[in-house]
């Protein structure tokens, strides 16, 4: 097989965001001295996704702040603003945009999401409507919000949230529609939910939960948007934050299995491994971060047996596994369990597993006038994950717990070896 | 080995209470605490938390010995 035996060879990373610069910062942290290439679809050097929808709205950091530290030893090749259009995984050959393919030994899928588009109905007009993942929605988010005209938030989820609160922290009108009766409640239940809601109201944000946009109003500029109650809301800016799918249409046609969660997320096993359509792990290929969907210790029972998280968290904790798999060394003992994090409404959101599997919460503190939240999500009869706000002291010891959970799954995938 | 917190950024994620709670904890007021100078045998877990930290908090001068 070629492979990337020792320090020679060259890999490719599809993807310059927070995965591929920690896949890539960890190759050469691991030894490798051979080639490494980035392909970047958005034309700029790795920046620090999570603050676009909050410090960088509110202008608390620059964009220069923005930008994430590159190891000064990295040395690496950066083709940016060049999209990856097919894989040939026997030829281990990548197509690019411009017509260029890339040779491998290795290569690392760390595309990325991208968000959900307007599903309908209808379209929503062209000048107004506001999408958040990359640098350049924000920069248009930021103009729209300077301006001061009243917002429209589509989504009741982590993002919808903090773009809520940032602009309600610049003093912007806001109103946030939402499908589901409360915030969060797909992603944390509705103790969270009806937590966040209190606090939301507090900061001054036009909720309508339960409710749909039924059309947009406006030509082509927006001037609102027309609910499934029959009211009427007027914006001048709406931000659609629907959700995000894994950008992996590049991998159509190359037999990797996509995750039947609707996410588009490759399919991976416990050493970033990409499964192939007969379910064996494919060598020479890891995938990190949100185009990746891993295993984790609560499958069966109506649960996949490997989710899309979309954490941040991930793309940092599967970084080195992925290159120790790479370069056919032995990776480290920690283990990784997911966690989130997201601020909003004055509130500090901090969890650890994954709280969407729980079918029943337990509350340990709950004080609203504090704005203190903790509380434990259980599946059955096992912990699967925990969350507080203004309390990330109390979260360290549901981590410990759920860590031998996760530290089985070593033993799960040990049989594909 | 030398650690330091920029208090400013910090947003208490807790991720450097995972990765080394040898050397990072939080109070009962939510107010981190951390050593200073750990002893050699905590490089590896420091150097984790620094990779960790969402908000690029930590910096940590002198060898990791």
């Amino acid at each position: 097989m070629r492979g990337l035996q020792g320090a020679s060879g060259a890999v490719v990373v599809v993807g310059a965001g927070l995965a591929g610069l920690r896949a890539a910062t960890a190759l050469r942290e691991r030894g490798f001295g051979g080639r490494i290439t980035l392909v970047g679809e958005e034309p700029r050097l790795p920046y620090d996704r999570p603050a676009l929808s909050k410090d960088l709205l509110t202008g608390r950091r620059t964009e220069a702040e923005n930008a994430l530290p590159l190891p000064p030893d990295l040395d690496a090749r950066w083709l940016l603003g060049r999209t990856a259009v097919g894989l040939d995984r026997t030829a281990r050959r990548l197509a690019l945009d411009d017509g260029s393919v890339l040779d491998y030994d290795g290569l690392v899928i760390a595309s990325g999401a991208s968000a959900a588009p307007w599903p309908g109905p209808g379209s929503p007009p062209a000048a107004g409507t506001h999408l958040l993942r990359s640098l350049q929605d924000a920069r248009g988010l930021l103009l729209a919000l300077g301006h001061g005209v009243p917002l429209l938030v589509v989504g009741g989820g982590f993002l919808g949230g903090e773009v809520a609160t940032a602009a309600r922290t610049l003093g912007v009108a806001v109103t946030q529609v939402h499908r589901a009766p409360l915030p969060l409640a797909r992603a944390a239940g509705p103790v969270v939910g009806g937590f966040v809601a209190g606090a939301r109201a507090l900061a001054g944000v036009d909720a309508r939960p339960g409710a749909a946009v039924e059309g947009f109003l406006g030509g082509r500029v927006m001037e609102g948007a027309v609910l499934s109650d029959g009211t009427r809301v007027a914006a001048g800016a709406a931000v659609l934050a629907l959700g995000a799918r894994a950008a992996t249409a590049w991998l159509r046609g190359s037999g990797l299995r996509s995750a039947p969660d609707g996410s588009r997320a490759v399919v991976c096993d416990h050493r970033r491994r990409p499964l192939a359509d007969d379910g064996a792990p494919v060598d020479g290929i890891v995938a990190v971060g949100d185009a990746a969907a891993s295993p984790h210790p609560y499958s069966g029972d109506g649960v996949p047996a490997h989710l899309a998280l979309g954490h941040w968290s991930e793309a940092v904790d599967h970084a080195d596994t992925a290159a120790a798999t790479l370069l056919g060394q032995e990776s480290g003992t920690e283990t990784a369990v997911p966690s989130f994090w997201s601020d909003q409404f004055g509130l500090r959101l901090r969890s650890v597993g994954l709280p969407r599997l729980a079918d029943r919460t337990e509350v340990h503190d709950h004080d609203a006038a504090r704005g203190r939240l903790e509380v434990s999500f259980h599946r059955g009869d096992r912990l699967v994950g925990a969350l507080t706000a203004n309390r990330t002291s109390r979260l360290a010891a549901y981590r410990d717990r759920l860590r031998e959970d996760w530290s089985g799954l070593d033993r799960v995938d040990a049989h594909h070896r | 080995m030398r650690v330091r917190v920029d208090r400013a950024s910090c947003e208490n994620h807790g991720q450097c209470v995972f990765a080394a709670p040898g050397v990072f904890s939080f109070d009962d007021d939510e107010e981190l605490l951390y050593e200073e100078a750990p002893g050699p045998g905590q490089g590896e877990a420091v150097a984790r938390a620094v990779r960790s930290c969402p908000v690029r908090a930590i910096t940590v001068e002198g060898g990791r010995g």
